[in-house]
């Protein structure tokens, strides 16, 4: 009775993750996901800006689909366009395809634009923005069946661009820093 | 944790976009279907909101109150320099009075000249417009025991207004400036000409009788004048206003269409009086 031996993978078997480093993990790949939606939610607050929630969630969505697509899921991003959707007054899924879409272009290019410059990227995040607003422009006037004014979809445009350094900027530390914890033995 | 082998897990995360992209047409067209469900989502959504919108108010409203105190700080440094250049002006203006003052008093002791009595006058309610003789005039509710007598002189807020026509025991009725039967004479401030303002019923009256060599000159303004005993001298009555045909007019100041109450002066003057009644004379018994 010859059972083929059960060989055993060389190395030391890695250590049951603990609580900690469990919970840890859940933070690092739940933090995109709640800071967008904390970011819209303050951007939703009522001061007078035009629809600063757009322009503050396509930032986010963009940045994390290029640097950290695990943790800016497709589930994660459809609830985020559901909020986007509720906090402005678009009709419901517009937003929701929008940043979607925005996710899936990004997810295409992200080998190529992951080692841009930071001027490069800002400068693909300023298309991505225009075409962004653009669908957002079309699928409401489709939904709604009626033409919106396309000035305050440039304006979202433009904000956004222009959101895009202040965001990066605080969204690289964050990234900085996690790929040390993960990176740490 | 679900444990799931690697490649249906790789499988699942290629999937999830087409799938996600999918749930959102799904998401559209339950929109479209019922149109109350985004409402109702969204009072949801705002009402567990709220609270931290709440929350926010206090740090944006004193943000908002610091930017105010800000701009504030900065209007007011404005205001004080042009204040500052005013006052000085109004100083300069100030001392000039002053001098002139000095200079005036000190004419009036060298010319021996009689002050005018400041005039006693009363003010009496409007209560009725029209009605009586007269088109335009206006009927006064004064008191039991009042000391109206006819001849006084009328005046709004802003200047002349017409001229106590008849006197009852608890009313008085003024004839308007504006009246066809109202003749005042004025004198064109500028050019010092004497004028009848004559009354046509309508707004504005005409003036006539100026003096050869004098024109009305559009913008001039109109006081009363002594001329015949009736009026004070220099009570403000309008300014000239050139019609669409040329005719002079004045613009009185007082607001004829608009009286609430106004103020009967007594001057004392009983240069020409209006008639106890508005009747044909009788012919003279003496002439015959």
């Amino acid at each position: 009775m010859a059972n083929p031996p059960f060989r055993r993978p060389q190395g030391r078997p890695a250590p049951a993750p603990g609580l900690l480093r469990r919970l840890d993990d859940f933070a690092r790949l739940a933090f995109p996901g709640f800071s967008t939606g904390f970011l819209m939610v303050l951007a939703a607050a009522p001061v007078s800006l035009p629809s600063p929630v757009f322009a503050a969630a396509l930032p986010c969505v963009f940045f994390w689909s290029v640097f950290r697509p695990a943790a800016m899921s497709p589930p994660a991003i459809f609830l985020l366009g559901l909020l986007l959707d509720l906090l402005t007054l678009a009709p419901l899924g517009a937003g929701v395809l929008v940043l979607l879409a925005v996710h899936g272009v990004t997810l295409r290019f992200r080998r190529f634009l992951a080692r841009q410059s930071f001027l490069a990227v800002w400068v693909a995040f300023c298309a991505a923005a225009v075409g962004a607003a653009a669908l957002f422009w079309a699928l409401q006037s489709l939904l709604a069946l009626r033409l919106p004014p396309f000035a305050p979809a440039l304006h979202a445009a433009l904000l956004s661009a222009g959101l895009y350094p202040a965001i990066a900027l605080l969204l690289t530390r964050v990234h900085e820093a996690m790929r040390q914890a993960e990176n740490a033995p | 944790m679900i444990r799931l082998s690697i490649p249906l897990r790789q499988a699942l995360a290629r999937l999830s976009l087409p799938l996600m992209i999918a749930a959102a047409f799904g998401v559209m067209l339950l929109g479209k279907a019922d149109a109350l469900l985004a409402e109702r989502l969204r009072s949801h959504l705002a009402d567990a909101l709220s609270p931290i919108y709440a929350a926010l108010a206090e740090p944006m409203g004193a943000v908002r109150a610091a930017i105010e105190e800000v701009q504030d700080l900065a209007r007011l440094r404005e205001q004080n320099v042009t204040l500052r250049e005013e006052n000085e002006r109004l100083r300069r203006w100030h001392s000039a009075a002053l001098a002139l003052e000095a200079e005036n008093e000190m004419l009036r002791r060298h010319l021996n000249f009689l002050p005018e009595a400041a005039p006693a006058f009363v003010t009496a309610r409007v209560v009725a417009d029209g009605g009586g003789t007269y088109a335009r005039a206006v009927l006064l509710a004064t008191g039991p025991q009042h000391s109206i007598r006819k001849g006084q002189v009328a005046l709004d807020e802003r200047g002349f207004t017409g001229r106590v026509t008849e006197v009852g025991s608890r009313s008085a009725r003024v004839l308007l400036a504006t009246d066809m039967n109202s003749r005042i004479p004025v004198t064109l401030e500028d050019s010092r000409a004497r004028a009848i303002m004559v009354g046509t019923n309508g707004a504005r009256p005409r003036l006539s009788q100026w003096p050869e060599g004098v024109i009305p000159v559009e913008g001039e303004r109109v006081v009363t004048s002594a001329e015949a005993g009736a009026f004070p001298a220099g009570l403000p009555v309008g300014i000239v206003r050139l019609s669409a045909q040329g005719a002079p007019e004045v613009e009185l100041f007082a607001r004829l269409d608009r009286l609430d109450a106004v103020r009967l002066f007594d001057y004392g003057l009983r240069g020409i009086l209006p008639p106890e009644a508005v009747a044909r004379p009788e012919p003279r018994q003496g002439r015959r």
